[in-house]
């Protein structure tokens, strides 16, 4: 009688033990609506941390570089951004344009940021788009009309990361895509030349 | 009498020849198998040489020129020129919303025109807006996507900038057909597209960080405004659900 007990309880707290350590991870295993917004509210935050701390211009790109790193599917964007040239590219190729492409990424959209400065992006609402998220924010600059910035989110890596960014409609990266591809055509498909480019570009 | 009849005849076959013209340059592509990045420029070789004149005109005249009168002339002045020549556009986007069959949006037009005009000092101010009521922004372009013709190639135009088939007509019958210029009393023949050409000006300055990188530091000028428009252009007419089309995880990120 004892033992029953004992053995219940034991199993009881064993199997409430298991359900405690189980619970969290099945939460943290799927993308919410709420962590994608959570997500951008924290790259947001981040950004306009970096463009109130009134740096000199080429500290803030280095600021801007760090949260795209952290906040971003990097390998994704420039998978993507190098297109179907990315195919023949070697491991070594691939590393330095990912690596580049990210530097000129935080030099390009960064100087658009001074625009910022005094503006504000606010989360309008977040759906769901097949396997990942699309949060919609609007942009409130001063001296224009508010305008909308939309956001990709996903868990391809395993963590939450954006992996795409729309403004009025305009996808950033088949944008990039388009110049590198242009970057490329400029060096007859030298993808060493076109990373030698890039470095400099933005 | 036979050949009286055939000069009608004759022009009305002109005629359907023409907007049979016109039609197929709209409806290629398909408007329903567009993706929001996909491009239709058969006329490439010869957009490329306007775009080049419109680049020249910008460097040696347009850029300077902007940045010189936003630097002179004051934010507020610049936002008032801006509301100016919203307030001109009002009638236009009134008659076309109508024509797209969006009663609101006209009533919105219409009440932005007379409240602008009248309490808003002949539009130079923008009462409107302060009491909540939303801009309008539309055109016979967005009239012509409504009623089903499809967007046609892309077209740069010279002075104006990117565009296409079907919003270069717009264009054109928005010009002609600008309930303003039937006015009874004008104080100044053609104010719409002088008012525009400033306002633009203003825009070049005021933006010109954007502008400058687009046409100045970018590998091919042509290829990214080409892009940017017609995602943009898209986007507005409410033509393409753009988030849907990338999956993240159908693409090799190995090695990245």
């Amino acid at each position: 009688m004892n033992d029953l007990t004992r053995r219940t309880v034991m199993t009881g707290l064993a199997a409430a033990a298991v359900s405690l350590t189980a619970m969290p991870r099945a939460a943290v295993a799927a993308l919410t609506e709420a962590r994608a917004r959570q997500l951008i509210d924290q790259v947001v935050n981040d950004i306009n941390r970096v463009i109130a701390s009134g740096k000199s211009e080429t500290a803030m790109y280095a600021d801007f570089e760090h949260i795209f790193a952290k906040y971003a599917d990097t390998a994704y964007i420039a998978a993507y951004a190098l297109g179907p040239d990315g195919r023949r590219a070697t491991p070594a190729q691939k590393k330095a344009f990912s690596k580049a492409f990210q530097s000129y990424l935080a030099r390009k959209y960064g100087k658009r940021f001074r625009e910022f400065i005094g503006g504000r992006l606010e989360v309008r609402a977040v759906r769901k788009v097949k396997k990942w998220y699309e949060v919609k924010t609007t942009a409130f600059l001063r001296g224009q009309a508010p305008f909308e910035v939309t956001f990709l989110v996903s868990e391809r890596t395993g963590k939450d990361k954006f992996f795409n960014m729309f403004v009025e409609g305009v996808n950033m990266l088949l944008t990039e895509r388009t110049e590198i591809g242009a970057m490329l055509d400029a060096r007859r498909g030298n993808i060493d030349a076109m990373i030698e480019d890039l470095r400099r570009a933005g | 009498m036979k050949r009286i009849a055939l000069i009608p005849e004759r022009i009305l076959s002109a005629f359907a020849v023409l907007s049979v013209g016109l039609l197929s340059a709209c409806a290629a592509p398909t408007p329903g198998a567009q993706t929001s990045g996909a491009v239709f420029d058969p006329y490439e070789e010869t957009n490329r040489k306007v775009h080049a004149f419109n680049v020249a005109l910008d460097k040696a005249f347009v850029r300077s020129a902007s940045k010189g009168y936003t630097t002179i002339v004051p934010d507020p002045m610049l936002d008032s020129v801006s509301s100016f020549a919203d307030n001109l556009s009002m009638p236009t986007a009134f008659v076309n919303s109508l024509l797209q069959g969006n009663l609101k949006q006209a009533g919105t037009a219409g009440l932005r025109f007379v409240l602008n005009s009248t309490i808003g000092f002949a539009g130079l101010a923008d009462p409107s807006t302060d009491f909540g009521i939303p801009p309008v922004d539309t055109d016979f372009g967005e009239t012509l996507a409504v009623w089903g013709f499809g967007e046609g190639a892309f077209v740069m135009l010279p002075v104006y900038g990117p565009s296409t088939t079907r919003d270069t007509i717009g264009i054109v019958t928005d010009l002609f057909t600008n309930p303003l210029t039937f006015a009874p009393q004008r104080p100044v023949k053609n104010l719409g597209i002088y008012t525009w050409a400033l306002d633009q000006l203003g825009k070049r300055g005021r933006y010109s960080d954007v502008v400058d990188s687009i046409l100045y530091d970018s590998a091919d000028s042509y290829a990214q405004l080409r892009t940017i428009y017609l995602q943009n252009r898209r986007f507005e007419l409410g033509q393409s659900d753009a988030a849907a089309e990338i999956d993240p995880y159908a693409l090799d990120t190995e090695g990245f």
